[in-house]
């Protein structure tokens, strides 16, 4: 039994569409989502690549198809149809793509506005700027006025302080992280879980980029400006924080830890960062001992007495 | 259906061996027949193609293993630089350049360029500004910044090496903007009378929008090189912050060329493809028009998408969403293209030989570019991905995929038209088979790479990805050897080949219509305008006169 056409095209376009929603969805290529943006991001993606997955097979199969189904036959020299063109069909593979590009737009817009794209406010979030002045690298002119760039506030929290602040230098090749609040400093980032971050940048020598995969998120980190980045992590556990503007010869050496954890984990790490640096501290307070006991570890390296120390005027 | 016939005897210079014949030097002089430049652009590029090649494979071996082994870290950042550079500067802006050269004056009755001294100096200046980019590595201190010499890294990195790489973009720049204006001139001014805007084939409307892009965006990226010159050796701050000078204005300023040069890049291979696929599938083009003006639409589009590469830099969010609406508007009219020549072989003939197979080929592996173009056109999107592999697959997608099996399928196509001789078919489909497998093994398991987390421009990277790394870098060899057969073919064939016949693939734009290889001159007598440049199937008068036509070897 013959059938017809129609059927054919109806029945290949339902596989078409179960395929691309399967693979949209199934596609793996992405690494666990560890904050509220990816998950957006990761949605956003999904339905690109269903839409991507539909127009590739349609594509590969009309070529495939077509130049197996309309090759030349061995000894057929003639022409084939002399169709100029056909004014609806083009008017129709002009139409959708526009409407499909038009979807995606406004589908990125929503979920750029989401993660907080829209929510920065050049130099005027004060806490930034004073600790921006603070920060190491930004002698050089930092000019405050330009707009920010980067990912500001989720609608939901626009307005709102952060509930963390993190301040981030790049420099070839490492990440050095100071938190404002209590006065740490390390070369890991360290984040609780479920609380929104901020994260402000700039760059000592040339221009790095912030990257965590895990995030998604991204911005360049560039001397003598200010950028940012406002998230909220969602899952527990360690990710890379990968430079990713090409920094110079070890700029794959540019990568670092981002650690989070759960608030007490949180606390307590910045406890013991706060204990490591008092220890400096107190070393630093060692110094002023009496000229005696400060120099006796050197002295009985070289080997005189300590007691010939005391009889030395001082 | 019949064959469609040709006025190929009208044209044919009476005496072809009047005015003497080429002598091998004259493509080693300051010759100024737009036939022996265009050669000359095509066998130059070449040879950068095969150098930004071997670069290529350096930089892959170095990937092989996540760690830095094979070479250091100074000379992988100036290899994958020099990579960048010679393949987009020096490989196919040129050898669209060549193919313009060669073919706009015969497509449209011309006797040469509208300046053919001009022409030449444009040609020359290619050369000395290779040699002076190579020879930074003889200097010792080869360019290392990327090819995108952002500062404040450009202005940090060896000095001398990143003078050689502006002096030598400056010339090549100077060189297609030369170019640029021959063509846009020769196209308005030197048609045949007769042959109207909508009887130009179409690999002339495409280069008259890549050459008004070409006009419009080199300016700018001269003038920011310049610029970044006085940082680099006057000590100026026009980008370097230390002086109050902002880095992100030249990133402006380099990406509004370079963002239209990826449309330098595969405009002209548009044009070439829209000519390749009606002569071989024996139908008319479909919606020549849609084709024509989409060309425009394209180069319009792209002057206003540069800051789509800025995403992730300093500019605010309004202008993030400005630059995706456009970036993503840009998807239409290559759409248009991609559905007009799927129907133009759809109820064809296919002849499946090289020319064809190397046409279907970038219409199936550009769309993979196209579509992932599309997907970074999407901010958040982008975000993640911005400086990843994903971005390395899709610019290789639509540069490999796109604009060199572009060059590929019009090299076999206009072979026997440059040379008179025809290349060997099977040595061509070998050739076709290696490239294939070899690009998609390279770049395909780039995409998955980016998306999870591996950043571009490093020499080593996180254990995990060695795998995918692997199958990349053995793909990249597989490109390597694929060379091998062309070159070896090319060489045989142009010296040994059997002799092409006038219009060995019945064809009928002008420039089948003259000997082959075509006359000093071109045309004994000026062309006449008998069938529109793809009247394929449309039956004409003169066939009853000329029966014998019909025999033509395929």
């Amino acid at each position: 039994m013959e059938i017809p056409s129609s059927i054919w095209t109806l029945l290949i376009g339902i596989v078409l569409t179960l395929v691309s929603f399967w693979y949209g969805q199934n596609h793996g290529l992405l690494p666990t989502a560890a904050s509220h943006e990816a998950t957006l991001i990761d949605g956003l993606f999904n339905t690109m690549m269903i839409v991507s997955t539909g127009i590739f097979l349609l594509v590969e199969g009309v070529l495939i198809y077509a130049t197996i189904r309309y090759r030349r036959r061995a000894g057929d020299n003639t022409d084939g149809p002399a169709t100029e063109g056909n004014v609806p069909l083009e008017i129709l593979w002009t139409a959708i793509p526009a409407i499909i590009v038009i979807g995606i737009s406004v589908y990125s817009f929503e979920v750029y506005n989401d993660i907080g794209g829209f929510s920065l406010h050049g130099g005027h979030e004060a806490p930034i700027t004073q600790e921006a002045m603070s920060m190491p690298g930004t002698a050089m002119a930092a000019t405050l006025d330009k707009d920010q760039a980067g990912v500001g506030a989720t609608p939901e929290r626009e307005g709102k302080p952060p509930q963390l602040v993190v301040n981030v230098t790049g420099l070839q090749y490492a990440w050095l992280f100071s938190y404002p609040e209590t006065g740490v400093s390390t070369g890991e980032l360290h984040v609780p879980i479920g609380r929104e971050v901020l994260i402000n940048m700039t760059a000592n020598d040339v221009i790095h980029a912030f990257w965590v995969p895990e995030f998604r998120l991204k911005q360049d980190a560039i001397p003598g400006r200010q950028s940012q980045i406002r998230l909220t992590p969602t899952k527990v556990g360690d990710y890379a924080l990968i430079c990713a503007e090409l920094c110079g010869p070890y700029h794959g050496a540019m990568r670092t830890q981002v650690v989070v954890e759960s608030q007490e984990a949180f606390n307590q790490w910045q406890q013991e960062q706060l204990v490591a640096s008092e220890e400096t501290l107190n070393k630093a307070v060692a110094l002023n001992l009496p000229p005696d006991e400060f120099l006796a570890p050197y002295t009985r390296e070289m080997g005189i007495h300590s007691e010939m120390l005391h009889q030395v005027h001082h | 259906m019949t064959q469609a016939t040709l006025q190929e005897t009208d044209n044919i210079p009476v005496h072809p061996q009047e005015s003497g014949e080429r002598k091998w030097q004259d493509f080693f002089s300051f010759n100024t027949d737009h036939k022996v430049i265009g050669i000359q652009y095509l066998v130059t590029s070449f040879i950068f193609y095969c150098i930004g090649g071997v670069m290529a494979d350096l930089v892959r071996t170095e990937l092989r293993t996540p760690d830095v082994d094979f070479v250091t870290p100074e000379v992988y950042n100036s290899l994958f630089t020099l990579h960048a550079t010679i393949m987009i500067f020096l490989w196919i802006v040129p050898a669209g350049a060549g193919f313009a050269n060669y073919l706009i004056p015969l497509m449209i009755g011309a006797r040469d360029m509208a300046f053919p001294r001009l022409n030449a100096v444009a040609f020359w200046m290619i050369p000395p500004a290779g040699v002076l980019l190579i020879a930074s590595l003889v200097v010792g201190d080869a360019p290392d910044a990327g090819w995108t010499s952002y500062p404040p890294l450009s202005l940090v990195t060896g000095e001398v090496g990143e003078a050689i790489w502006i002096m030598s973009i400056l010339l090549l720049g100077t060189s297609s903007i030369l170019g640029a204006i021959n063509f846009i001139v020769t196209l308005l001014k030197m048609r045949i009378p007769g042959m109207g805007i909508h009887q130009l084939p179409l690999f002339c409307w495409a280069m008259f929008a890549t050459s008004a892009l070409v006009l419009l965006s080199t300016p700018v990226l001269a003038a920011g090189l310049i610029l970044l010159s006085f940082d680099l050796l006057a000590g100026t701050t026009f980008f370097n912050p230390t002086g109050g000078g902002d880095p992100v204005v030249y990133q402006h300023m380099f990406w509004f060329y370079s963002h239209p040069a990826v449309y330098i890049m595969i405009l002209p291979f548009f044009g070439a493809i829209s000519e390749v696929i009606p002569v071989h599938s024996r139908k008319p083009i479909f919606g020549y028009k849609a084709i024509a003006y989409s060309s425009l639409a394209i180069s319009f589009l792209g002057l206003i998408v540069w800051a789509h590469h800025m995403f992730t830099s300093g500019i605010p969010g309004w202008l993030r969403m400005f630059f995706m609406i456009t970036t993503m508007i840009i998807a239409v009219p290559t759409g248009i293209k991609i559905f007009s020549w799927l129907a133009t072989m759809w109820g064809g003939k296919i002849r499946l030989n090289s020319t064809m197979l190397f046409a279907i080929g970038f219409v199936g592996t550009f769309v993979i570019g196209g579509i992932s173009g599309v997907m970074l056109a999407a901010v958040p999107f982008d975000i993640h991905v911005h400086d990843t592999y994903f971005v390395v697959a899709h610019l290789h997608y639509v540069l490999f995929g796109g604009s060199v099996l572009g060059i590929f399928a019009a090299i076999y196509h206009w072979f026997p038209k440059m040379t008179g001789r025809m290349m060997n078919e099977f040595w061509g489909r070998v050739h076709f088979a290696l490239t294939i497998v070899g690009l998609n093994m390279t770049f395909l398991p780039m995409h998955k790479l980016g998306m999870m987390g591996m950043n571009r421009r490093i020499a080593q990277y996180d254990p995990q990805f060695t795998s995918l790394n692997e199958i990349c870098t053995y793909g990249s060899y597989i490109l390597a050897v694929s060379t091998l057969p062309f070159i070896i073919n090319a060489i045989w064939s142009w010296l040994y080949g059997p002799k092409a016949a006038n219009n060995p693939w019945n064809a009928l734009t002008l420039e089948w219509m003259t000997t082959s290889p075509p006359a000093i001159e071109n045309f004994d007598q000026l062309p006449v305008l008998v069938t529109g440049p793809y009247d394929y199937g449309i039956e004409h008068r003169k066939q009853d006169a000329n029966p014998e036509l019909r025999e033509v070897p395929l």
